[in-house]
């Protein structure tokens, strides 16, 4: 689905690259050994500066729980909608959390604990951005429905 | 000479106690709200001046100098959070020094204290964000002798469109993290409900007894969306019926967003005990805002951060749990407000048990009182209710709404579990 098309700035300008070579990198605190994502001008728990280098993951992630967007205030995506939107978890860092629309996962039944691989997706000339598929389900947690 | 507080890092910052370990609050029952002004509530500003959020400031603050019998000349501070707008506007403006949005979609503390003709202001200052933030600065102010008697003010606008929707295809800043895949703060908060269902076993349906409560509470509040602008009561059919907006968050989850002005006369104990009105004390306040790990707010941050919240409340205030009589946590939306309840263990409600809370007697008559204000969800998104019926119940005026337990001491806060302030009330200073 057609998706508000991210700005690279300075700070975050190495993760878009990395994403338009279709690569998932964090950033890392070689002074503490931290990930984060998003990426910010110092280490959150050291507060380093000048020790912050850019790491390649996995690609690889679980399904940690989702919502169904049904009335979204992002007018290009209102189109699409309802869509699932799932949280991720990085597999060697599950504090490290990604959002997903799920391509290709119906709605309202998202497998909440499944493997997920990353996937890039094009949403603009140039612009890739980082999706999530499922590797395979394991069912879980269902909304009721109205 | 004006003194302006400064934002963070400045003067303001040090005022705002943000911080563990600060003890007692120093000038614990020393500083009093006397009055509340309100003005009329709107859904949204029809674009008329006599409407605009400048006119109803002036309205909400000559109100509450009238509801204390206070004069004009007394106030010698003017505190203001100018006010967050709805939906985009964009017009073409008149040249300067009439390009601006002060006094018509926002309002600053500088334009009340001009528009007013206040001439004996000393404190002034715009830079809270919400109602929590400029009523503790306000406290501390006073507190601190910056000030004796100020006029605390809180518009909050509405313009015409979809609240908040964001045309913009790109996505700028920390919206590259999140606009992409939809996710705002309602987002964030329905899926925390959705975690927080499957940690304690409950669900959605549960929900509908405290929200329908809220509404029923909301039309006995005579300055609050409801009550100016009756609808049919609403019932828990409706809400179990009612569609999802981002599952599982539904429409009456969500605060109405409305076009109205509150403020609050604030002064010295001293100078309160010689008021027309029983004067209601400040005994702590403090303002905390907490950095989230990744790009999602979990459940298990957003309760260690309502831990905080509580811990610095009671730290301050010297207040235990057991002590708090009327208890007005934040609830728009209303799927966080149990993470509030329980770190606070108002009533005694724990971890995963405020379901069953909500379950009993929740009304202002019966034993467990909670929201005896209605929130926002009942009152519109004032921002202001909340804390309004803490003062009024405490001064025995809530009218239909006075709750039948004790109201010696109160609590109230706003907004999220990531940033949020707090105040304690007493009847006595003590």
């Amino acid at each position: 689905m057609p998706k508000p098309i991210p700005v690279p700035d300075e700070l975050s300008k190495p993760f878009w690259d990395a994403v338009n070579q279709r690569q998932l990198v964090v950033q890392s605190c070689t002074a503490c050994n931290r990930r984060q994502y998003p990426p910010q001008p110092t280490c959150a728990k050291c507060g380093s500066k000048d020790h912050l280098t850019w790491l390649e993951t996995s690609g690889r992630g679980r399904i940690q729980g989702y919502v169904v967007e049904r009335d979204t205030r992002m007018e290009p995506l209102v189109p699409d909608q309802p869509f699932n939107i799932a949280v991720i978890e990085l597999q060697e860092d599950p504090q490290i959390l990604f959002l997903s629309h799920l391509p290709g996962v119906p709605l309202g039944q998202v497998p909440v604990g499944a493997r997920v691989e990353v996937r890039f997706d094009q949403v603009a000339p140039g612009q890739l951005i980082h999706e999530w598929q499922v590797e395979n389900s394991t069912g879980g947690y269902r909304p009721r429905k109205k | 000479m004006t003194t302006r507080a400064r934002g963070a890092g400045g003067l303001a910052a040090s005022l705002y106690r943000s911080r563990d370990g600060l003890g007692v609050w120093e000038h614990r029952g020393k500083v009093a709200v006397m009055s509340i002004g309100f003005s009329p509530v709107d859904r949204r500003w029809d674009e008329s001046l006599e409407h605009s959020l400048g006119a109803y400031s002036i309205i909400a603050a000559k109100n509450a100098l009238a509801d204390a019998g206070v004069g004009p000349d007394q106030v010698d501070g003017v505190l203001a959070a100018p006010g967050p707008l709805g939906a985009r506007w964009d017009r073409a403006y008149f040249d300067p020094p009439y390009n601006s949005e002060d006094g018509i979609s926002l309002v600053t503390a500088e334009w009340l204290t001009r528009n007013m003709g206040l001439k004996n202001v000393k404190f002034m200052n715009s830079e809270a964000g919400d109602s929590a933030r400029v009523l503790g600065l306000a406290a501390q102010a006073i507190g601190n002798g910056l000030c004796h008697t100020a006029l605390v003010l809180y518009p909050t606008g509405n313009l015409a469109g979809r609240y908040r929707h964001e045309p913009e295809l790109y996505a700028k800043g920390n919206a590259q993290w999140v606009n992409p895949w939809a996710w705002t703060g309602i987002q964030s908060s329905a899926y925390r409900f959705s975690q927080y269902c499957l940690k304690y076993g409950t669900n959605h349906d549960r929900m509908a007894p405290f929200v329908v409560n809220l509404r029923r509470n909301g039309r006995m509040f005579p300055n609050g969306y409801y009550a100016q602008h009756p609808e049919a009561p609403l019932t828990e059919e409706d809400y179990l019926t009612s569609r999802w907006v981002c599952e599982p968050l539904c429409l009456h989850d969500a605060d109405r967003p409305v076009n109205t002005a509150t403020c609050f006369l604030m002064t010295t104990a001293e100078r309160a005990r010689d008021m027309k009105l029983p004067p209601v004390y400040v005994l702590n306040h403090n303002n905390n805002s907490f950095r989230i790990r990744s790009s999602v707010e979990t459940l298990e941050e957003a309760e260690q951060f309502c831990e905080v919240h509580a811990r610095r409340l009671y730290e301050g205030s010297g207040l235990t749990p057991g002590d708090v009589d009327v208890f007005n946590p934040y609830d728009g939306y209303t799927l966080f407000t149990q993470n509030y309840l329980e770190a606070f263990r108002w009533q005694g409600v724990g971890k995963g048990e405020a379901h069953d809370f909500y379950a009993g007697d929740i009304s202002v008559e019966g034993p467990h009182p909670i929201l005896s204000s209605g929130g926002n969800n009942g009152t519109g998104r004032t921002r202001c209710a909340i804390f309004a019926d803490c003062i009024e119940q405490l001064q025995g005026r809530a009218g239909e709404r006075q709750v039948h337990i004790k109201a010696e001491t109160a609590v109230a806060g706003c907004v999220l579990p990531a940033g949020c302030g707090w105040l304690a009330f007493g009847k006595s200073p003590d």
